[in-house]
C-alpha cells in the first residue's frame, strides 16, 4: 500500500508523467530526458530520483553513463493511464451515439 | 463487446477505430458541422465547447476552444488538408497548452459496414517524443475524468 502511495503521489506531476510517457517509448540518458523538457540534468535527476524511490523505473549502469527504463510498475502505471484515455475518448463516442441516434429521430421527423 | 480501439503503431502513429450504428454521411456530418462536434467533442463531464469553427473544404481551418467552467481551459487549431465526403478526411491539428505542440497529421476514414459505420483515424505524429507527449497529455484529460468521476460519487 506504501508503494502504490508513493507510486500515486510521484505521478502527480506532470513532468514526471511525461518522463514515464517518454520511457514508454524505451530506454533513455538522463541527457536525452532533459532535452525536450528544456530543464536542467540536475532538475531531471531530481524527478528521476523521485520515481525511482517510488518503483517506477530502475537505471543500468553502462561506463559513464546511467540510462532508465521503466520497472514492472512502470509499466502497469503506463497501461492504466492507456486506459484512462481509451475511458475519456468511449465517452465523447457515447456521446457521438447519441447525437446520431437524434440525427436519425430527426431525418424519420423530416420524412412523415 | 468494446466497440473503441485504441493501440500505437511503430514509433509515431497512434490508430483509434470506433464503431457507429450509422451511416457514413451521418458520422462524416457529425466530425465536420459545428453545431454537430459542439455535442459530443467535450472530453470529461463539465467541459463545453463555447467556439467551434470547423471550414469543412480543402485549405478550410477549425478551431475548437474548450471550457471546463472553473476558469480553465484550451484550444486547438487545425487546418483541412483533404475531404472526401462522407469516406474520408485529411487533417493537421495542434493544442495550445497555451504553446502549440507539434502537428498531428490525422486521416480519418468512414467506412461502410453492414448498415454502420466503422471509423479509423490514424495519427501520425512528427517523432516518438511527440507522440509521447501526446499520450501523456491525454493521460492527463483521462485522470481528470476519473477524478472528476470519483467526485461526483461522493
Amino acid at each position: 500500500m506504501e508503494g502504490l502511495n508513493a507510486a500515486f503521489s510521484a505521478l502527480a506531476d506532470p513532468t514526471r508523467r511525461a518522463i514515464l510517457a517518454r520511457l514508454a517509448e524505451g530506454e533513455a540518458t538522463v541527457m536525452e530526458l532533459a532535452q525536450p523538457f528544456k530543464m536542467t540534468q540536475p532538475a531531471i535527476s531530481q524527478h528521476l530520483k523521485v520515481l525511482e524511490e517510488a518503483g517506477l523505473i530502475v537505471r543500468r549502469i553502462e561506463g559513464t553513463k546511467r540510462p532508465r527504463r521503466l520497472a514492472k510498475a512502470g509499466i502497469q502505471a503506463m497501461d492504466q493511464w492507456l486506459a484512462m484515455l481509451r475511458k475519456a475518448l468511449e465517452k465523447n463516442y457515447d456521446r457521438l451515439d447519441e447525437v446520431l441516434a437524434g440525427m436519425e429521430q430527426n431525418k424519420k421527423g423530416k420524412k412523415r | 463487446m468494446s466497440k473503441m480501439t485504441l493501440k500505437t503503431e511503430g514509433d509515431t502513429h497512434v490508430i483509434v477505430t470506433r464503431r457507429f450504428a450509422a451511416s457514413p454521411e451521418a458520422v462524416y456530418r457529425a466530425h465536420t458541422d459545428p453545431k454537430l462536434i459542439q455535442q459530443w467533442l467535450l472530453g470529461p463531464e463539465g467541459w463545453t465547447m463555447p467556439v467551434c469553427i470547423n471550414e469543412a473544404r480543402r485549405g478550410g481551418k477549425t478551431r475548437y476552444e474548450w471550457r471546463n467552467g472553473k476558469g480553465g481551459g484550451f484550444y486547438l487549431t487545425g487546418e483541412y488538408l483533404e475531404l472526401e465526403p462522407y469516406r474520408r478526411i485529411v487533417h493537421v491539428e495542434r493544442m495550445h497548452l497555451p504553446d502549440p505542440t507539434p502537428d498531428n497529421h490525422i486521416e480519418t476514414r468512414f467506412d461502410a459496414e453492414g448498415t454502420g459505420t466503422l471509423m479509423t483515424m490514424r495519427m501520425t505524429l512528427p517523432d516518438a517524443q511527440t507522440r509521447a507527449a501526446m499520450l501523456a497529455t491525454g493521460m492527463e484529460y483521462g485522470m481528470e475524468a476519473s477524478y472528476d468521476r470519483q467526485e461526483g460519487m461522493i
